[in-house]
């Protein structure tokens, strides 16, 4: 991805123009490896004459900073400086497969094949200059991409000298990555490389793509999930000057080279639609869920709760509900897709180019190779832009006018079509022995999904059912519209119940809930997390509920520790909530780079007061009634909380992710409080 | 028979240069900008001035451009993001976004620059309440509001004489 020169010559000149290819790339491997990560090197990276690095990814930019922390581990490993690193992101002809940028995985995951790309690399340069310099490769030295001997300083060669316009026969040897006491890239909070851009506005979005002819469509949307159209008359639209009709299969758009005549055309359209039988609403949403949702599925057993529920002397039982809320980037859905000489190229806001081009190529009737899906910048996409129904309307529409073709939904589109956080249920039971200690742990998930359902507090007896997921749980119909992966996907809703739980187990028993959890807790990352954070916030202990505002939870998402206390102000006669404070403590591992880190920690916590405080999507009978950010209210400045975050020092345990877990606390944080 | 618009020239001055476009001089300023002059900076978030991703300044006012039609900004003088930085010179504003990194996605980053430029044309040293005041409608999704704030008031003070 480089927005700032998206000149469609230069990109639809990338592939295979020669100008970048040093190391000769096996043409199938790629595809071979489309199911995986290629273990070939060069699928990552190329070296050009000029020194600059080329680094391939799948993954995209959607905000979370990923152009800059992974071009870090390419530069940490290769020995380059950060600044020659071009990032080239989630273009489906020119990067290797990646299944997606979600679930807090570009470093966990991903990060470790980087890494070892990189160190690969650098090993095989080390060999080359070794040849060229004459001298033994363990005594030479790499600094920004200069190899030296250390014994004569006047003998050195670069790595653009050492592939300029060779072929260099591939030679793999697994090369190990730096050790932690080497990094000089990573843990470096360096200038985000999509700063420039994206404070002069040179960044480019899927919208802000313009080719030359290019039609801006307006497709007719039925007021309701599940209404079909009755019939249509385009005629009043058409008489538009410059307007184009196009009817295919069931979609009705109106195109026009200005977006806002096409909009203004589609207001022509008379449409009749057949409205769905009256279904379920908003409140109507949580008994459905609790009849329609598919047999429930044990994940997680130890001990027999039958059994530990006789150990105890009282058993409390609860159940919690969480809404339906919507993504809402900044960004509603963007494509822009071109049919040239049999091949689509789609410009994507999408957080899966790998998948989407499948999609595209079958809307098509295309083979996958003839699809190339390039991703620009994203203006946000915390699990929304998975679902890319934008790009395959732009694909079929580019096909059937013959004419590039940009989609750019409004934010009526944005929520109607979003794949909302599913609303879902928690039921749980739990057990307290005389001594004050939890004996039994019942847990029932209804729609939310299994992720860190799993209890981690020291519990002898537990049990935890899951039942459907965020995506429905192949049961259809279970939800009244779709449903996806929304930031930190099922773990906002388990740790909201849970955390809310253990604190009223807590004044059950009478004890603090930061030392109730305590006494619960063995594993130690978890215990330093709440204490770091307890001490930053100055926690004094006390009975809960506080009565003064003060809350705690914790969680785990993915390898990931956090802890967040919460300082919260009610307004007893408007009930207003206003959250003061927040502390966050979070252990993520080796730390790439700490300041991005930070940031999403507060984006994170942002976000998170939306869905703890307003956000909650109103529908009835398959219309969605919220539909823009008038009755839909997202975080504001005047809801900013002190925050105050705490990057635990452990750079010897992997790198996990980042940007989803603060998020996952804030419901119980404010909810405990 | 086609339907054609009522089109008109429009004058107006745009990031320091003169610019006359012939329009519908109904149709919103937002898209004469992005469609008709290729100025993508300004965005379109939400289509009736609730989010602020189109802000653009007008003489010295923020202006959302999604609900501004063209005829209003005639003989006036438009700034966009594409306009703050002079001769490759980042504003102090831009600046300070990208020292804070006051941005994720960056999507709403141009409004947010700009709204900020309107406050401190006429509050060279705002406090940080009436920066929260000032930028309370302009929204942003990734959670940036912290560094924002703190970018904001980073640049009032590097702002000499005002923005």
């Amino acid at each position: 991805m480089r927005p700032d020169d998206l000149s469609r010559r230069e990109l639809l000149a990338l592939p295979g123009a020669g100008l970048l290819v040093v190391f000769p790339v096996e043409a199938e491997a790629q595809e071979r490896a489309r199911q995986g990560h290629p273990s070939d090197f060069n699928a990552y990276l190329r070296i050009g004459a000029d020194g600059r690095v080329a680094c391939f990814v799948g993954k995209v930019e959607l905000g979370q900073g990923s152009m800059t922390s992974l071009a870090q581990l390419l530069a940490e490993e290769l020995d380059v400086a950060l600044d020659s690193v071009d990032m080239v992101m989630g273009d489906t002809d020119v990067c290797p497969w990646d299944m997606g940028t979600f679930g807090s995985l570009s470093h966990r995951q991903f990060g470790p094949v980087l890494r070892g790309a990189g160190a690969e690399a650098r090993a095989v340069l080390l060999k080359l200059a070794a040849e060229h310099l004459q001298a033994p490769a363990e005594r030479l030295q790499v600094k920004g991409g200069i190899v030296t001997d250390p014994s004569a300083p006047a003998r050195r060669v670069t790595y653009a000298q050492l592939v300029q316009g060779k072929r260099i026969e591939r030679r793999l040897e697994k090369a190990p990555v730096k050790p932690v006491a080497a990094f000089t890239v990573i843990g470096q909070s360096p200038r985000r490389k999509d700063a420039l851009e994206k404070v002069t506005g040179r960044a480019r979005y899927a919208g802000d793509i313009a080719l030359p002819g290019m039609l801006h469509a307006r497709i007719l949307r039925p007021p309701a999930h599940g209404a079909t159209l009755r019939d249509v008359d385009t005629t009043a639209a058409e008489k538009v000057q410059g307007v184009r009709v196009v009817r295919d299969a069931e979609m009705v758009a109106v195109l026009h080279e200005r977006p806002d005549v096409a909009e203004k055309a589609l207001g022509l359209v008379k449409a009749r639609f057949d409205r769905p039988r009256p279904g379920v609403d908003d409140k109507g949403i949580f008994d459905h869920l609790l009849k329609a949702a598919p047999e429930g599925r044990v994940v997680s057993e130890r001990g027999n709760v039958v059994d530990g529920a006789r150990l105890c002397e009282s058993l409390v039982e609860r159940t919690y509900f969480n809404s339906y809320v919507a993504h809402a980037a900044m960004e509603t859905h963007s494509a822009v897709a071109m049919i040239e000489g049999g091949k689509a190229t789609v410009w994507a806001g999408t957080q899966t180019p790998f998948p989407v081009k499948q999609q595209v190529a079958q809307a098509l009737g295309f083979a996958p190779e003839n699809v190339r899906i390039v991703t620009p910048y994203v203006g946000g996409g915390f699990g929304g832009k998975s679902a890319s129904r934008q790009a395959i309307e732009a694909a079929r529409l580019a096909k059937i006018t013959g004419k590039p073709v940009q989609v750019v939904f409004d934010r009526s589109e944005e929520f109607f079509y979003d794949t909302f956080r599913p609303a879902a249920v928690v039921t749980i039971v739990a057990g307290l022995t005389g001594a004050g200690k939890i004996a039994a742990w019942d847990y029932k998930v209804y729609c939310a999904g299994d992720r860190e359902a799993t209890q981690f507090y020291d519990i002898p007896h537990q049990r935890t059912v899951s039942s459907g997921n965020w995506s429905g749980g192949g049961t259809p119909g279970l939800h009244p519209f779709g449903t996806g992966p929304w930031r930190a996907p099922s773990v906002n809703t388990n740790t909201f119940a849970r955390e809310s739980h253990i604190d009223i187990l807590a004044n059950q028993v009478g004890v603090d809930p930061v030392e109730f959890r305590l006494s619960h807790l063995s594993d130690k990352r978890m215990r330093r997390v709440v204490e770091a954070a307890a001490k930053q916030f100055g926690w004094k202990p006390g009975r809960t509920p506080s009565g003064r505002g003060a809350g705690v939870a914790c969680a785990i998402y993915l390898g990931t520790y956090v802890a967040t206390m919460a300082e919260v102000a009610v307004n007893k006669s408007t009930g207003r909530v206003e959250v003061k404070r927040v502390v966050c403590a979070q252990d993520l591992g080796l730390v790439v780079n700490p300041d991005g880190s930070r940031q999403q920690m507060e984006g994170s916590i942002m976000m998170g007061l939306g869905y703890t405080l307003t956000e909650e999507v109103r529908f009835k009978d398959g219309e969605i009634l919220d539909r823009n950010f008038d009755t839909y209210q997202i975080p504001r400045f005047s809801w900013l909380p002190k925050i105050e975050t705490i990057l635990i020092d452990n750079p010897d345990t992997p790198a996990s992710g980042c940007g989803e877990p603060p998020i996952v606390n804030i419901g119980a944080v404010v909810a405990n409080a | 028979i086609l339907i054609a618009p009522m089109e008109r020239t429009i004058s107006f001055t745009l990031n320091g240069k003169p610019v006359r476009v012939r329009v519908d001089d109904e149709r919103m300023l937002l898209w004469v900008l992005r469609s008709d002059l290729g100025l993508t900076g300004a965005k379109f978030g939400c289509g009736a001035a609730l989010c602020g991703a189109c802000t653009v300044i007008v003489d010295k006012e923020a202006v959302r451009s999604c609900a501004t039609p063209v005829k209003e900004v005639a003989g006036k003088r438009v700034l966009t993001i594409e306009g703050l930085s002079r001769e490759g010179r980042l504003h102090p504003i831009q600046d300070a976004f990208v020292k804070r990194n006051a941005f994720q996605c960056g999507f709403c980053t141009p409004g947010m620059i700009l709204n900020a430029y309107a406050l401190l044309l006429k509050t060279p040293r705002p406090t940080r309440a009436e920066i929260v005041r000032h930028m309370e409608d302009n929204l942003c999704r990734c959670g940036s509001h912290l560094r924002i704030v703190e970018a904001i008031q980073a640049a009032a003070g590097a702002v000499k004489g005002g923005a």
